[in-house]
């Protein structure tokens, strides 16, 4: 019996690397509770959601993916804190985080380990601090914000332009980028607003905005927030045009702020009413799955594995500085990964290059008005 | 002038529903010596039970706000009596008090975890339409807020000082050795507070979640603000709590508007409440309109 038993122990032992080496473990530290809640379960079910196709496709390069979810409460702390500790393990990639002020905090981590980070963060300056291992999965404020102000410019018509940001890493950062472009092309800022993450009456904003006589409002907040604004802006009848960016059109703004919503306009990077047949059944899959529509947050969490499958099989092995120096200057296209959904480019700095679309929330539901190419053909 | 009245109109109403919550404050410490730090919690969850009640089992949005309330009665006001309140005040205020806190963290992770961590839209009551007063736009869905708020407040003083049962209550507040050699069943007074003070949380619940999306997390915002104007007003008068409330909500939307044209930033308007606050405790600590307690050795 004990000979039997210690027999099983050994066989069990044994066998325990060759499990282990038949997955690769990713860390997904995200924002599944606090102000970015929203956002980190968007991701949370886009990735899990790729995952599961790339594994029953047989895994990258013969390995199954295993996601092990972080929870960063919003908080850069806690998310620079779970970084340090996944890296101790050496994984082959991190997925997240995704608010900017986070990314911002853990990007020389993953430098100095030599693990590529696919981040869901947009300030402009992430991608600007000489981090090799950091890779975007939407655009970064310095290629939104020109075709924000090229819109308010010429489709909207504003001469002035009243502006409402989120005083965190990725307001301020949109805040600071939109200022540039706006006095580049002529454009006044007759009110510059800061409000706080996870704000929640914003009554006080409104007014200000209404008594500004801006021409155009420019709303540039966390979905959440985004919602409650639109909601009291309805109430309080504020009624110039509201313009924003992803954050402000997003499937899960018009599902918090209802009618609110109505009339938004602005640019959208990514979004699963595109006119693009990849992306729309991403969309169903997500919504038959997980019973919601998904933002841009889905897309982004769905595409983060894509690239690291697309990048992990050009490089030929399973390795984090492999991987990362394969993303540099990689174009994947959907018929070759179909899971990338869109044709995108990653450059030397991880920046990311695609079509994106303008748009605009009519009877609930987002439109897509234009497609705008992408920077480089 | 037109900006400024649609603020106070705002701030008035969004203090209601602070004071609504700041009333729960006052309530307890009077009849039991209890400090409720779950106050926000218990501002927060009710939306949860109208949600669950709406999109779990399809009732109509009027039947779930009725089951929310009474869901917040029985759980909120007795079961939190009976089982935290009752077997830990024996203990001394200190245990009771960190039980409270305990409280509030399960309440919120609770709400997390079984429902959803993210945001939810909430119907509101009143319509999205503005309303022309001397000739300034109002919302009036601001208005009808602050109509209810101020209804269940003025009921909530009818009923304490015009019904044998509201003078019991007093009664137990002032003096509850005395009030039980009078005849009051002050263990029932006592439960009946807790009972109101979860009904006034319900009915703050219902209102401020169309403003504030129906989060597990607001209970930190909304008891913040309503303990900041429990001890602004007065903690030991409900009348204090009521001006607390209204001051606080009125003075965080001024100064989100206006706190630019003396050269601070916005970003400080979260922190013009509190600073009122430690100017009300260094200069009146009873509060506004509270009346001073002195205790001896």
């Amino acid at each position: 019996m004990k000979k039997s038993l210690l027999a099983c122990l050994v066989a069990s032992a044994a066998a325990l690397p060759a499990a282990a080496q038949d997955s690769i473990t990713i860390p997904n530290i995200i924002e599944l509770s606090g102000a970015g809640a929203t956002v980190g379960n968007n991701w949370k079910n886009g990735s899990s959601l790729a995952v599961e196709e790339i594994n029953a496709a047989g895994g990258i390069l013969g390995k199954k993916i295993v996601l092990e979810f972080v929870d960063t409460g919003s908080d850069p702390g806690k998310a620079r804190a779970a970084i340090q500790r996944a890296l101790d393990r050496k994984p082959v990639a991190i997925f997240g985080p995704i608010y900017s002020g986070s990314v911002s905090a853990t990007l020389k981590l993953t430098a100095d380990a030599e693990v590529p980070q696919i981040i869901g963060g947009e300030a402009a300056n992430l991608t600007a601090q000489g981090s090799k291992y950091i890779f975007r999965t939407s655009f970064g404020q310095n290629v939104s914000m020109p075709k924000i102000a090229n819109y308010l410019r010429d489709e909207v018509k504003a001469k002035s332009v009243a502006i409402v940001y989120v005083n965190n890493d990725f307001g301020r950062g949109g805040r600071n980028a939109i200022m540039k472009e706006l006095e580049s092309r002529g454009i006044k800022a007759a009110a510059d607003l800061s409000t706080e993450s996870g704000q929640a009456d914003f009554a006080a904003d409104v007014i200000k905005v209404k008594g500004s006589g801006a021409d155009a409002v420019f709303v540039y907040l966390n979905e959440e927030e985004s919602a409650r604004f639109l909601v009291e802006a309805k109430k309080q009848g504020l009624d110039k045009p509201l313009i924003g960016e992803t954050t402000l059109l997003g499937q899960k703004v018009i599902d918090l702020a209802g009618a609110a919503a109505n009339g938004v306009r602005g640019h959208v990077g990514l979004t699963v009413d595109a006119p693009i047949p990849a992306i729309q059944n991403f969309g169903k899959k997500f919504e038959a799955r997980f019973k919601y529509k998904p933002d841009h947050n889905g897309v982004k969490g769905y595409i983060a594995p894509y690239m690291v499958k697309a990048a992990a099989e050009k490089a030929g092995k399973l390795d984090g500085k492999a991987i990362a120096a394969a993303l540099h200057g990689l174009t994947i296209t959907p018929d070759k990964v179909p899971g990338i959904l869109i044709e995108a480019t990653w450059d030397a700095t991880g920046e990311i290059d695609r079509i994106s679309f303008l748009a605009e929330v009519r009877d609930g539901k987002q439109v897509i008005t234009k497609v705008l190419p992408k920077l480089k053909q | 002038m037109a900006d400024f009245l649609q603020l106070l109109i705002a701030g008035l109403a969004t203090g209601a529903i602070y004071a609504l919550a700041a009333i729960g404050f006052t309530l307890l410490w009077q009849t039991s010596q209890t400090i409720n730090f779950a106050q926000g919690e218990f501002v927060m969850l009710p939306a949860f039970f109208a949600l669950v009640a709406m999109h779990w089992f399809g009732l109509p949005f009027w039947l779930s706000a009725l089951i929310a309330i009474g869901c917040a009665v029985i759980l909120l006001g007795l079961v939190f009596k009976l089982v935290i309140v009752d077997p830990l005040i024996r203990q001394g205020v200190l245990p009771l008090v960190i039980s409270t806190i305990a409280v509030g963290l399960l309440l919120k992770d609770g709400a997390k975890e079984a429902y959803s961590a993210e945001a939810h839209r909430f119907p509101s009551i009143f319509p999205d339409r503005l309303v022309d007063v001397l000739g300034v736009k109002i919302s009036l869905a601001q208005l009808g807020v602050l109509a209810v708020a101020l209804a269940a407040i003025a009921a909530l003083q009818w009923f304490l000082a015009a019904t044998s049962t509201g003078r019991q209550m007093q009664a137990t507040a002032q003096n509850p050795g005395v009030a039980r050699i009078l005849g009051v069943r002050v263990e029932r007074m006592v439960m009946l507070t807790f009972v109101l003070n979860a009904a006034l949380a319900a009915v703050a619940s219902l209102l401020i979640s169309p403003i504030y999306l129906v989060k597990f997390s607001n209970g930190e915002t909304l008891g913040l603000a309503a303990f900041v104007a429990a001890i602004v007003g007065g903690f030991n008068q409900v009348r204090g709590a009521i001006a607390g409330g209204l001051l606080v909500g009125v003075i965080d939307n001024l100064a989100g508007a206006y706190s630019g044209l003396i050269g601070v930033s916005s970003s400080y308007r979260q922190a013009v409440p509190l600073a009122l606050l430690v100017l009300v405790i260094l200069f009146r600590p009873q509060g506004l309109l509270g009346r001073r307690e002195e205790r001896s050795v």
